[in-house]
């Protein structure tokens, strides 16, 4: 019988699998795509929460939407600032963008 | 769920298995995501962790979600990623090598690795109990009404958020200058 725990470990693992992605990556839309995971590890936390916890309500579905908008939007703004520096500097390497450093 | 009878022993081994490989090809993917040495390659992967993530949202009977899964991040947001991914050229154009580890993936994956183990141990000393009811057949129509009831504060501070973010990336990805 499948039940909340194994969901939150698949969760877990989905996260620390984009964590690393999203720490360990030079290439910058390499990282938007671990942040891409992260955000949809929590996504099934806020699911199998509801699932499990309180099956007749969708206050953990109304959450998922939110945090769906919210990376769709992070996704494209994101992308456009890579876009934008790509443009100037001909690199998408975050080890290349250090102009803030002193 | 539905006691001992037949139907209920399969239902449950269909849904244990469901779980299994759904699960195993949502991590795999992911881990071609990070793993892999072309972008491109990521990218596909990336689109086969959605898709079972989905598959897993079915399985906890959120159908509406799975549906706005394969929607919006298999669908547009794997397609922005590709576009950006066609848009910007590779370092000295060598495409086999345009995804590759920076100077901290060892002290990354350690962290990521302890935080895994962390969740892991915490969430299986916890013995959950089940909240009472049962699932609807169909969230599209609760969370409609969720939605233009309780939450409709939130419902609208979403739209203002996507208009927002689609004008400031048109104005980002140089639109606005021409």
């Amino acid at each position: 019988m499948i039940g909340l725990g194994h969901y939150l470990v698949v969760a877990g693992g989905l996260f620390a699998i984009g964590l690393f992605g999203a720490l360990a990556k030079r290439n910058a839309i390499a990282i938007l795509m671990g942040i891409e995971l992260m955000l949809n590890a929590v996504n099934l936390n806020f699911i199998a929460f509801n699932r499990f916890l309180a099956p007749a309500q969708v206050v953990g579905h109304v959450f998922a939407v939110c945090v769906i908008v919210v990376a769709a939007a992070e996704v494209a703004v994101g992308l456009a600032i890579v876009l934008g520096i790509y443009r100037r500097h001909l690199s998408t390497d975050v080890e290349h963008f250090d102009w803030l450093k002193w | 769920m539905s006691g001992f009878t037949l139907q209920g022993i399969l239902a449950n081994v269909y849904e244990t298995g469901a779980f299994w490989l759904l699960s195993l090809v949502a991590l795999g993917a992911a881990l071609a995501v990070v793993g892999l040495k072309n972008i491109v390659h990521s990218a596909f992967s990336l689109v086969l962790s959605f898709v079972a993530m989905a598959g897993l949202f079915m399985l906890l009977e959120a159908d509406f979600l799975a549906m706005v899964q394969l929607l919006v991040y298999a669908g547009a947001i794997s397609i922005l990623l590709v576009f950006a991914i066609m848009l910007t050229r590779r370092p000295e154009g060598k495409m086999q090598e345009s995804n590759p580890f920076g100077r901290y993936a060892l002290p990354a994956g350690l962290v990521a690795f302890f935080l895994f183990l962390a969740i892991a141990a915490l969430v299986l000393r916890v013995s959950w109990v089940s909240g009472p009811g049962v699932p609807a057949a169909s969230t599209v129509g609760p969370l409609a009404e969720a939605f233009l009831t309780t939450y409709v504060v939130p419902l609208e501070v979403a739209a203002i958020l996507l208009l927002v973010a689609l004008v400031g990336a048109i104005m980002l990805a140089g639109g606005g200058k021409r």
